[in-house]
């Protein structure tokens, strides 16, 4: 080896050292970490004791862990879909040649810029059963308006709804990077061929649109599974009656108010579990983040 | 009669219409809180959305009683230097990635792509437990040390020097300057529009982040403005036109930012999602 090629792998070495180290510590090792703990009772203050499996055991006899699950599944499972539909509608939307598009493009990212902290106080305020807007509307509409955020049967709708409204303008713009590839050639000789817009959405937009609309329902699945905790947090702490106690949320409550650390773990374990399986099948999907035409 | 070219024009006039009135759902709720900060007690819960006798006594009220202004610096603070940080690390990391040959190149980028994947809450008991360990617990290195490090930045800055030409490079080597000097006066030079772009993204990130100060801080010194409205809420609950008047004060911010700095926030989200 040459001493130019010595040179070239040492400054490599240099300059790639802090964020690797950065990233070994404090994305890596709590990954890894998060798996180990699991098996382990630790306290609050530093003491930990090997417990084998008991922190599984106990979350199989768990009633509110299997709510989580429960709460979890139906959020992601209900979101998902409504995210991915009206944000393509409204990529779609802005994609037309219709006056002041930038002002519309602008509106409907606007609230994906405010923290979620915020979001929360500025729906319990929109929604308050005494002080709201949303239900002072409908019953001067004439209709009765639900407890949004106090009805078990409705909580965890309006925290999806809300996570719509505040999403929907990021994954918009995805789906605007998406059409914006594909060739106006396409367009044109489908028009020549006669096709309204519904039949040149369903023979030319939706097909060459897969790969942006996979990485939307991945990113977006990911999303969901762990996040909404901020929102839950600041909109319902969890309730009324676990309604929107979602995992991530249950997990932060065994830690950081009960001081169940291993037992803790052992819950996100579960989130790692199925985000690794589900990474596994995005890399499978999208060859290492490199999607191609053909394989979508 | 309808020929073709009105039939076209009445349906791009609908689409606009639509295009309006889900804007204005869109938007009605932010505009609800800003007017909202400017309702007295008596307006706070009504349904007009102008304040009748509009007053700056929320506002009075929010920056004395607490020391609101003294949670936007922390939030100013941590959010610029975990910013700059991360900027000078994800780009040093790029650039060896990008430009520099040594082996197993391709698996450490893979690596680093790889830890795209793991998301902050699914790991926030253990990283609790390591900066613990590290003592960083109620610190503003807790806060701004674990905020540094995500592949999104390497990932972005790596992808745009790759399309960099090789010219000036060549030329800077022939000078006899060493890699550092190449880093340093030819490609931080021409990085500057894809940093500005992550500069914004990441500030904001910071800025809106909730978890991880609520999780590692409990001295009121050390409150961010996210968790300074939180708790402020908290024990002022019932009393909207204060809580209202915080929420607007911490989101003002970053609307602003986002309207001045769009192009960059909406170019980096699509370079993210799909090169």
């Amino acid at each position: 080896m040459n001493a130019q090629t010595r040179r070239e792998r040492i400054a490599a070495a240099l300059f790639l050292a802090p964020d690797m180290v950065g990233l070994l510590v404090f994305l890596v090792l709590p990954m890894l970490l998060s798996l180990v703990l699991a098996f382990f009772q630790v306290d609050g203050f530093g003491g930990i004791e090997f417990v084998g499996l008991d922190n599984y055991a106990r979350m199989i006899d768990d009633p509110q862990f299997w709510v989580s699950l429960r709460v979890t599944l139906a959020y992601v499972v209900f979101l998902v879909p409504l995210l991915f539909g009206t944000s393509l509608g409204l990529a779609l939307l802005v994609r037309q040649k219709i006056p002041a598009v930038g002002v519309f493009r602008t509106a409907f990212f606007l609230p994906y810029m405010v923290s979620v902290v915020v979001v929360g106080l500025l729906w319990r305020y929109m929604l308050g059963d005494d002080i709201g807007i949303v239900p002072s509307a409908l019953s001067g509409l004439g209709v009765p308006a639900p407890s949004f955020l106090g009805d078990p049967a409705y909580a965890l709708g309006t925290v999806v709804a809300i996570t719509v409204w505040v999403s929907a303008g990021y994954y918009m713009v995805i789906f605007l990077a998406g059409l914006q590839d594909i060739p106006r050639e396409y367009y044109e000789a489908a028009r020549l061929d006669g096709a309204g817009p519904v039949r040149s959405f369903r023979a030319v937009t939706w097909p060459l649109l897969k790969p942006t609309s996979f990485f939307v329902l991945l990113t977006s699945t990911i999303a969901a599974v762990t996040g909404g905790f901020d929102l839950v947090f600041v909109l319902t702490n969890g309730g009324p009656a676990n309604s929107t106690s979602l995992l991530v949320f249950y997990v932060y409550q065994q830690a950081f108010q009960f001081g169940e650390f291993g037992y803790a773990s052992a819950l996100s374990s579960v989130l790692v579990l199925v985000l690794l399986v589900w990474s596994l099948l995005l890399f499978r999907i999208t060859k290492a983040g490199k999607f191609s035409y053909d394989d979508a | 009669m309808t020929t073709p070219d009105t039939r076209r024009r009445r349906a791009r006039l609908g689409l606009f219409l639509l295009a309006t009135v889900l804007a204005a759902l869109t938007v009605f709720p932010l505009l609800w809180m800003v007017t909202g900060a400017f309702k007295g007690p008596g307006e706070v819960g009504g349904t007009n959305l102008l304040p009748q006798s509009p007053t700056l006594d929320n506002f009075d009220y929010v920056f004395t009683q607490v020391p609101f202004l003294r949670y936007l610096l922390n939030s100013f603070f941590v959010s610029a230097v975990v910013t700059v940080i991360a900027l000078f690390f994800h780009s040093m990391a790029a650039y060896a990635l990008a430009r520099l040959r040594f082996p197993g190149r391709d698996r450490i980028f893979l690596f680093i792509f790889a830890t795209l994947l793991i998301t902050f809450p699914a790991v926030l008991v253990p990283l609790f437990v390591i900066v613990r360990e590290l003592g960083m617990l109620n610190s503003y290195a807790g806060l701004i040390v674990p905020a540094i490090f995500n592949a999104f930045g390497i990932f972005l800055l790596r992808q745009f020097y790759i399309t960099l030409p090789t010219e000036l490079e060549e030329a800077a080597k022939i000078d006899g300057a060493g890699y550092w000097r190449i880093y340093f006066s030819v490609i931080l030079p021409l990085s500057r529009p894809i940093m500005s772009a992550l500069a914004v993204f990441f500030f904001l990130a910071n800025w809106n982040s909730f978890i991880w100060p609520l999780v590692i801080t409990g001295d009121q010194e050390l409150n961010v403005v996210q968790l300074g409205i939180a708790s402020f809420q908290q024990q002022y609950s019932g009393k909207w036109e204060y809580v209202i008047t915080a929420a607007a004060v911490a989101a003002v911010p970053t609307m602003l930012l986002f309207v001045f700095f769009q192009r960059q926030i909406v170019e980096s989200i699509k370079t993210a999602g799909i090169k």
